[in-house]
């Protein structure tokens, strides 16, 4: 990819935020060396959108992310939030705009300060940044905690009281009760249990309809970012290999790693046999001294000489899917498994969708 | 190749038309401050030769206990065992760890989630293997270099001969997990437990590392226990899944059978939270609500009830024991099975009012299928 280029951002003024040829490099020590976690990737979110962004370990999706909130400023490349450049902007400025942009990260139970009541940990954002104080604040936490589903009854206990579903909604809490318009969730789900984190996903989907939020939601699971994303970007080794809709990434994956991912996620039906042939060898390579050219060729079932010496620019190939690759899939080629799938989907009646519940309640 | 016989085939009372492992009713507790955790609380199941059993739960469910209780691992204080553990037709539950080590590497060995806790790191990859090849196969020095180089590129390790003089941290984490299971594999046991063997790796590399354990245990025809939470990672890899939660195996059935039929309220409701790609993007995930009970203080009755949501009376009050289904060999614990009449008629009860029998609120859903069923 993976490849660079910019043809797949949309308008700057339809961005709430949107960062342009994003490069964050680390140092190896003293090596003169470098970690390229993020070589060239330019992302966008509208207002109210969610970007997903998923790739495998170490391709740089918490790098991008936390570049986004200028944690640190990146290398190089431009971030921009409803027009102005975080990365030029001094810090006085920047720090005016941190209540606008929140987090949430995997570990919930270690992200909580384990001395401090919940109540604090949730009020704690509105006394920095003085937004209310008193019968007011009080008001707003509960409130925030009600809607995130934890009741304001127990929030004089400490988080080792609760589970690891129950601090990731305080997390949220946390996150929400500044009332800002971008959260980058950095695999919010991946430490919770299957039942604990449908319960959180379906929490993210309420809580972006009540406050109007933004998402860039990273998981290296499809699957979880399937479900969340309205848009969805495959990352690879610091670059980006697609951008789709996230149906018709599924339907139509045009990236040679976007098809293997696909094929190498097990499905939970005996029906659909675990994939031999699409099974990618070896593993991802080191960022310190990332392939020429495309920076999949070493896995790519496809690659040809072209693709150690030019570097694949994103191009559009479908109604908002863009991919970087020099010999993408047939958009209508069959999948792996589609057959299957479609079989199984005509045999399957509908799940039941249980209709959307108003925030902050538990039902089964 | 001689073995001991302390174990071996020719171990007396060991019997090779036994079935390979039957455990039955095994109970594994700890004592803690708190209180006795009940980690495992009466198990039973047969594994026959070549075959393979997904153990299937959330967190803490018991999944390791349950391993490492049937393997004879666990630490000697604080811990109550009860049950047996028959391999071959031999009771190993007595065994003393010098017994043990007998049946470690060459009859049952394991593969652990992390494969740096397996690997000892400051001793060279090949003599990790060869090692136990000397201990349990009596090989000496060449033909144990030779077996070890072999067994590293039956694993898939590009150039076995310069990794045999590597440290582990030299290795990718997909590649450490290659070298545990090649150490797993050397002394050709007959059972090879792999718990969460995926959980730490890529998914990319996690369909490799399956892809190489089911080739390994079809040309060895070894008998494999595969732990997981992940239901997708079995489906397509057992012949027949165990589902836990908290501490006992709630539904058991050939894996057609567990995904065709499902009987279990608690898998049915984890089948159904599971996001899968297949769904269009959005759609409602259906939750379960509520958390796993305190293994300490479980409830009374059914230990699902407080977040199942045909929940009725009985449920509280008396435990399901095993029952067994229509399919053959498919068991489950639920007085309201998925799928029979009466747990139409319990979900129909709770819906009109609006909760289970333990409190919980039920909602009714907005699709009935063709079938009548919700
Ligand atoms: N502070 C740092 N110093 C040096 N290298 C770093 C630093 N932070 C990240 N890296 C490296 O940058 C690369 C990208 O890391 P990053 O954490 O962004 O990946 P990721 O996609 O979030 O992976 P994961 O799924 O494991 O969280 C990795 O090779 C990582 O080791
Ligand atoms: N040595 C011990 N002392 C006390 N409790 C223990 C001990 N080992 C395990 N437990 C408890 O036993 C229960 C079952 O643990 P186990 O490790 O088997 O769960 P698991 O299903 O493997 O979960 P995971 O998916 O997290 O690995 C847990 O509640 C755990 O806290
Ligand atoms: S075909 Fe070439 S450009 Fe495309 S992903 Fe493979 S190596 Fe990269
Ligand atoms: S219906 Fe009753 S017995 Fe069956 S799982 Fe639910 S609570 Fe347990
Ligand atoms: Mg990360
Ligand atoms: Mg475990």
């Amino acid at each position: 990819m993976a490849g660079s280029g910019t043809d797949h951002l949309r308008a700057p003024q339809d961005a709430l935020i949107r960062c342009e040829n994003l490069v964050v490099e680390f140092p190896v020590g003293k090596s003169g060396l470098k970690v390229h976690a993020v070589s060239d990737i330019s992302i966008d979110a509208k207002p109210g959108e969610t970007l997903g962004l998923v790739g495998e370990s170490g391709c740089g999706k918490s790098t991008t992310g936390r570049a986004l909130m200028q944690l640190p400023r990146p290398t190089g490349g431009r971030v921009l939030y409803q027009g102005r450049d975080l990365v030029q902007l001094p810090g006085a400025e920047l720090r005016q705009l941190r209540p606008e942009m929140q987090m949430i990260f995997q570990d919930p139970i270690s992200s909580l300060n384990p001395r401090r009541r919940v109540f604090d940990i949730v009020a704690e954002p509105l006394r920095i940044w003085k937004r209310a104080s008193g019968a007011e604040l009080t008001e707003r936490v509960n409130r925030t905690l009600e809607n995130v589903g934890i009741d304001p009854a127990v929030a004089d206990r400490r988080p080792h009281q609760f589970s690891g579903g129950q601090c990731q909604r305080i997390c949220i809490a946390r996150a929400l009760v500044l009332e800002p318009k971008v959260i980058i969730c950095d695999e919010p789900v991946s430490a919770l249990d299957v039942s604990v984190q449908a319960q959180i996903l379906n929490l993210l989907e309420d809580m972006k309809a009540t406050y109007k939020l933004t998402l860039v939601f990273i998981a290296h699971d499809l699957a979880v970012v399937k479900n969340v994303s309205d848009r969805v970007a495959v990352m690879y080794l610091g670059k980006l290999c697609e951008v789709a809709p996230p149906d018709d990434l599924y339907a139509n994956p045009a990236h040679p790693y976007t098809a293997a991912l696909l094929s190498s996620i097990p499905v939970p039906d005996p029906r659909i046999r675990p994939s031999e042939e699409n099974v990618l060898g070896g593993e991802i390579p080191s960022p310190i001294a990332p392939p020429s050219g495309c920076r999949f060729r070493t896995r790519c079932p496809r690659a040809q000489d072209m693709c150690a010496q030019v570097e694949p620019k994103m191009r559009q190939i479908g109604l908002g899917h863009y991919v970087a690759c020099h010999f993408p899939l047939e958009a209508t080629g069959p999948k792996p498994g589609a057959a299957q799938l479609a079989a199984k989907r005509a045999a399957v009646p509908a799940r039941p969708v249980a209709p959307p519940r108003p925030p902050g309640t538990q039902a089964f | 190749m001689s073995r001991k016989v302390v174990s071996g085939p020719d171990a007396p009372g060991r019997d090779p038309n036994a079935p390979l492992l039957r455990v039955v009713d095994i109970k594994t507790h700890f004592k803690t401050e708190r209180g006795t955790v009940r980690a495992v609380d009466g198990v039973s199941f047969q594994l026959d030769r070549g075959r393979t059993i997904g153990i299937v739960g959330e967190s803490g469910s018991g999944k390791s206990v349950l391993s490492r209780s049937v393997m004879g691992l666990l630490p000697g204080r604080n811990v109550i065992r009860e049950g047996h553990v028959v391999y071959e037709g031999i009771d190993i539950v007595g065994f003393d760890s010098h017994q043990m080590r007998n049946i470690w590497g060459s009859e049952m060995s394991m593969v652990f989630q992390d494969p740096m806790t397996s690997l000892n790191p400051v001793k060279k990859i090949g003599r990790q293997i060869t090692e136990s090849l000397h201990e349990h196969l009596q090989m000496d020095k060449q033909e144990a270099n030779d077996t070890a180089l072999a067994l590293l590129s039956s694993v898939g390790i590009p150039e076995p001969a310069a990794r045999l003089e590597e440290y582990p941290h030299q290795l990718s984490g997909g590649m450490r997990q290659r070298v545990v299971i090649a150490i797993a594999l050397a002394c050709g046991p007959k059972i090879l437990f792999a718990d969460e063997p995926t959980t730490a790796l890529d998914v990319t590399v996690q369909a490799q590392i399956l892809n190489l354990l089911q080739q390994q245990q079809h040309e060895r025809h070894m008998a494999m226990i595969l732990v997981t939470h992940d239901l997708g990672v079995v489906a397509g890899r057992s012949h027949e899944i165990a589902v836990m939660y908290a501490g006992k195996i709630v539904e058991h059935a050939p894996t057609n059978s567990l995904f065709a039929n499902v009987r279990m309220p608690y898998t049915e409701a984890l089948l159904n939270s599971i996001p899968r790609l297949e769904y269009m993007s959005h759609t409602r995930l259906d939750i379960i609500g509520g958390r796993p009970p305190d293994l300490i203080r479980p409830p009374r009755g059914c230990s699902f009830a407080p977040r199942c949501r045909y929940a009725q009376p009985r449920c509280i009050e008396e435990e399901p024991p095993l029952m067994e289904g229509d399919q053959p060999g498919h068991t489950y614990r639920c007085w309201y099975p998925v799928g029979s009449p009466e747990n139409l008629e319990a979900y129909q009860r709770n819906i009109v009012a609006g909760r289970t029998a333990t409190g919980a609120p039920v909602e009714a859903p907005v699709t009935i299928d063709a079938g009548g069923r919700f």
